[in-house]
């Protein structure tokens, strides 16, 4: 199926509904967990390249903590959590009370790697079951999985799917921050949500754009 | 004189041609392959970066070569056959191919080691000996080749930088 050329600006305006009405749950769900104001952007969707798909996470080499998970059910696709490093150590410090975490560190205590996967399991969640609340399809996400490594290997394999269609994929992305005292933003995290082509006319039915 | 160190960019499911003293890199391979083709005498290369292992998993109806093994490797030994290279004095050096999660519908998640194969595969039906690989694991690589000294640097976040 190719249904990029049947894609319009509206059907580009459902989906960042979709993205603003499930990151903005995921974020009430962050703030609550860290008694911390969230700031949400508003979300952007782009038909992009795989290479701007990297560029939008912040370069292939980026090196950040992402978490994976496939969703399952009406809808198919592939879900990410990406922080850059000194975000995820600073969320990850407060979450278990330790100040010398740090992913970058060859060993890795299990603590901090079970908090970071919990953190994916909480967001995602509220994404998502907001995203199924709003569009009445049920949404059944895999456990999340963790890895830190370079940007552009993490979120490569979640194009695997969709390169068997095309060379470009719709990427739902809302970008979190959290404001610190300083007004320094600590915390600079995406959620990429890539519906897999063959849900994308699933989703706009389901909205009644088609 | 001074000799500028330029780096050509290999993007994903791409491919490109390098002559001395230049460089070539591709960044963030994860489940991908990249592939290195090159001729030590006449310095130069070319890299192919492809993300899946057969042309026939393609549903659309234009296809970029580059994206697969199969016709990715063929495409890029034209290029350099272009460049007059003999395909004789072609050898390889490949790397990449990791698993990055350890779930994901079954197919998916060996896309990894399956891109290998076929890489391997595509190389001995072409009759390209493959001098040196750096394939498999769980991590990230980027990856660059200097056609002077046919090096192909290898840099991953948690397992440092080799040469091979």
């Amino acid at each position: 199926m190719n249904s990029d050329n049947s894609i319009t600006d509206m059907h580009l305006d459902v989906l960042k509904e979709v993205g603003n009405i499930g990151a903005a749950h995921a974020a009430t769900s962050l703030s609550q967990l860290l008694n911390r104001k969230i700031d949400m952007h508003v979300p952007n969707v782009k038909l992009v390249s795989f290479d701007e798909m990297c560029d939008l996470a912040g370069g292939a080499e980026t090196i950040v903590a992402g978490i994976y998970l496939r969703i399952e059910g009406d809808l198919s696709g592939s879900m990410f959590f990406v922080l850059p490093v000194e975000s995820a150590n600073h969320f990850i410090r407060k979450l278990i009370g330790d100040e010398t975490f740090d992913f970058a560190s060859p060993n890795l205590p299990e603590i901090g790697i079970s908090a970071m996967q919990e953190l994916g399991n909480i967001l995602s969640g509220s994404y998502l079951s907001a995203l199924s609340d709003f569009t009445g399809l049920k949404i059944y996400p895999t456990v999340p999985s963790l890895s830190v490594d370079m940007v552009g290997a993490i979120v490569s394999f979640g194009l695997i799917e969709v390169s068997h269609y095309s060379d470009e994929v719709i990427v739902i992305d809302t970008q979190i921050r959290e404001e610190s005292e300083g007004g320094i933003a600590s915390v600079d995290g995406h959620f990429f949500l890539l519906p897999d082509p063959s849900s994308y006319i699933t989703i706009f039915r389901s909205l009644g754009v088609m | 004189m001074v000799i500028l160190n330029e780096v050509i960019r290999v993007g994903i499911a791409d491919m490109n041609i390098v002559k001395e003293p230049m460089t070539i890199r591709t960044s963030g391979l994860g489940s991908c392959v990249g592939i290195v083709l090159y001729d030590e005498r006449k310095k130069i290369a070319g890299m192919v970066h492809i993300m899946l292992p057969d042309s026939s998993l393609g549903k659309s109806d234009r296809i970029n070569v580059a994206k697969f093994a199969d016709t990715g490797i063929y495409a890029l030994m034209e290029l350099l056959k272009a460049e007059g290279v003999r395909p004789m004095a072609l050898k390889a050096k490949i790397a990449g191919g990791s698993q990055m999660f350890q779930f994901g519908s079954s197919d998916t998640i060996r896309i990894g080691p399956r891109n290998v194969e076929a890489v391997k595969q595509e190389l001995k039906r072409l009759s390209i000996p493959i001098i040196a690989e750096d394939t498999g694991g769980s991590s990230g690589r980027t990856i660059e080749f200097n056609p002077i000294e046919s090096m192909l640097n290898v840099r991953t976040v948690n397992l440092g930088t080799k040469e091979i």
